[in-house]
């Protein structure tokens, strides 16, 4: 009984865990970047949601999309705003240039999380599940809405393989990310094929962050934890490759559910720092990695 | 190595007594907050050796202040040794702290030796509060002693821990050995085949960044009186310590202290309007690292081209 349980909620943690974290690490592996106000742009689209849906009363499927497009436009001003300046300044050395993204993201999360904690208090709120119900698993009473964030998050990660595989625009991504130099030299604009990962990237952490926010709850404190445990997945399964973070997603997934469960759920984290620490004393390029 | 300017050296002098003669007219409340940003200063000159002359992405400055704050706090605390030895304690945890992460940055670079400092945080914190028994868990520790009750010899300590520190700090920069950091950050291979041994400056830079950030994190407990996971482990305070070394001027040293004087009385200041304090002070601090990434002793002219 108990370990159905924890076969199904930790199915349903993994599969977000997934496509939050497949977002970011889709931004590395075409542009390098690490975008450290992960967790702020899923919190944002979380906050909206409850908030248009609970105290304005829209409901939770306007609320969801207000979230998710709040949430893209948030990501749009990240690369317009930080990452892009960053990048073309010249005063800033090449060799430094990655640690500057990191901290000037990393400030523009504590700026989100500051700024929603100001707007809504720090409070963990709860979005509506958008499936109300529950349905018996193998005897176990599952929320329907468990099972509908499960299989939207899988529909949006099929759509995106479609999407990177099957389609010229797809082509342009990865090769982009395997080779930007030449694919500059073929004529394309890098800086259009930047902007597109980044639409992408926010509509996943948008869709990831409110889907989250219905399951789990979701609040400015939050914010980098949420930052944290795609960090620590994208790392794990390897930067920039996609099957590494699936992997991993389910990996870190399931090992908190399992001490959450069994141990308690105060530790729910330590065990996946953990085996963090010793997968890359050992393996550096993580799991799938391709460095 | 650049010679500096007599006239600068004489405003240097001036600038010092002025700031040793501060506890004649300033009340307790503005010595206390000097006297937590000259600890801060600290922190941010070391995490300053490492990053901006070793070129090694250390996210988790706490970790190393930490160590040095609980070994100092605990030692005190449960073994009753008297003030000066616990703070030796307390370095050593650090400095045995910073071999361990310099182990890790031999092999890794960039964003996976950030991530590792950043879980090594995450870790600490969670053993202080799973060994609440002996940490004093989420509440803190409390510490029989402390260094003084005056405010105006806290504040002088202070400033002579951070004056001391900070020509040291400075003085290793200048060295050799900062040399040899610099081209080992920038070019491993290059700096081995010149013949450097980059393995040994990096452990070393990692001691000596771990010395001084644990020495002062043990002050630091001995001023408060207490060891907490939100003074010295959180990692927001090291989100803090980062800010400051950038935001004064990143492979300048003294950048350090001047960001965390800058950052600890803006701070200050901004306390009326509360809780948006910290969002102004991060977007202070994204304003300057996108638009002068130098920093402010970058926007002094003549500085020398480092």
């Amino acid at each position: 009984m108990l370990a159905i349980q924890i076969l199904i909620d930790g199915f349903a943690i993994s599969t977000l865990y997934a496509l939050g974290a497949l977002g970011f690490t889709l931004i590395f592996g075409v542009s390098g970047v690490l975008n450290l106000a992960h967790g702020g742009l899923m919190v944002i689209a979380a906050m909206i949601a409850w908030y248009l849906d609970t105290s304005l009363g829209f409901g939770p499927y306007v609320g969801a999309l207000a979230g998710v497009a709040v949430c893209l436009v948030a990501a749009l001003v990240t690369y317009g705003g930080i990452v892009r300046p960053i990048e073309n300044s010249r005063a800033v050395p090449a060799h430094e240039r990655e640690l500057f993204v990191l901290t000037a993201t990393l400030l523009w999360g504590v700026m989100i999380q500051e700024s929603l904690s100001y707007a809504f208090t720090n409070s963990p709120i709860t979005v509506q599940p958008l499936i109300a119900g529950t349905v018996s698993i193998l005897g176990v009473r599952t929320p329907i809405n468990e099972i509908f964030i499960a299989a939207v998050a899988w529909a949006v990660m099929g759509a995106l393989w479609l999407l990177v595989n099957r389609t010229q625009v797809g082509r342009r991504l990865l090769a982009a990310s395997i080779n930007p130099r030449a694919l500059t030299l073929l004529g394309f604009e890098l800086d259009r094929i930047y902007l597109f990962v980044w639409v992408i990237y926010g509509l996943l952490a948008g869709i990831a962050g409110v889907l989250l926010g219905s399951f789990l709850g979701s609040g400015s404190d939050y914010v980098p934890g949420l930052t944290g445990s795609a960090f620590t997945i994208v790392v794990l399964g390897g930067l920039g490759s996609v099957s590494g973070t699936l992997i991993a997603a389910y990996i870190v997934g399931y090992i908190e559910t399992v001490t959450a469960y069994l141990v308690s759920p105060s530790l729910r984290e330590v065990p996946a720092l953990i085996l963090l620490v010793v997968v890359i004393y050992m393996r550096p390029q993580g799991l799938l990695g391709r460095r | 190595m650049s010679t500096i300017p007599k006239s600068r050296l004489a405003a240097l002098a001036v600038f010092l007594i002025v700031l040793a003669l501060f506890p004649l007219g300033a009340n307790g409340y503005i010595l206390g907050v000097l006297t937590t940003a000259f600890y801060f200063a600290v922190f941010a000159m070391s995490w300053d050796l490492l990053f901006g002359y070793a070129g090694e992405v250390n996210f988790g400055p706490t970790f190393l202040i930490g160590l040095g704050a609980y070994g100092a706090g605990m030692s005190n605390a449960l073994l009753g040794l008297p003030v000066p030895l616990a703070i030796v304690v307390g370095a050593l945890a650090a400095v045995a702290g910073g071999v361990a992460l310099a182990i890790p940055a031999l092999r890794l670079s960039g964003p996976y030796l950030g991530l590792i400092t950043l879980v090594s945080v995450l870790l600490l914190q969670q053993a202080i509060v799973i060994f609440a028994g002996v940490t004093g868990g989420e509440i803190g520790l409390s510490v029989p002693d402390v260094l003084s009750i005056s405010s105006a010899a806290n504040y002088e300590y202070a400033l002579a821990f951070m004056l001391v520190s900070g020509l040291i700090l400075f003085l290793i920069s200048r060295s050799s050995l900062g040399m040899i950091l610099q081209a080992a950050g920038q070019d491993q291979v290059a700096a081995a085949a010149l013949g450097f041994n980059a393995t040994r400056h990096k452990i070393l830079a990692f001691a000596v960044s771990a010395l001084f950030s644990g020495l002062a994190g043990a002050f630091l407990v001995f001023y408060l009186g207490t060891a907490s996971v939100s003074a010295v482990v959180d990692i927001s305070i090291g989100v803090r310590v980062i800010i400051a070394a950038v935001l004064g001027g990143r492979r300048t040293i003294i950048g350090g202290a001047i960001g965390s004087v800058f950052l600890i009385v803006a701070g200050e200041l901004l306390r009326p309007i509360g809780q948006l304090s910290t969002f102004v002070v991060a977007l202070i601090a994204l304003v300057v690292i996108v638009l002068f990434p130098d920093g402010l002793l970058g926007l002094l002219p003549h500085r020398r081209g480092a």
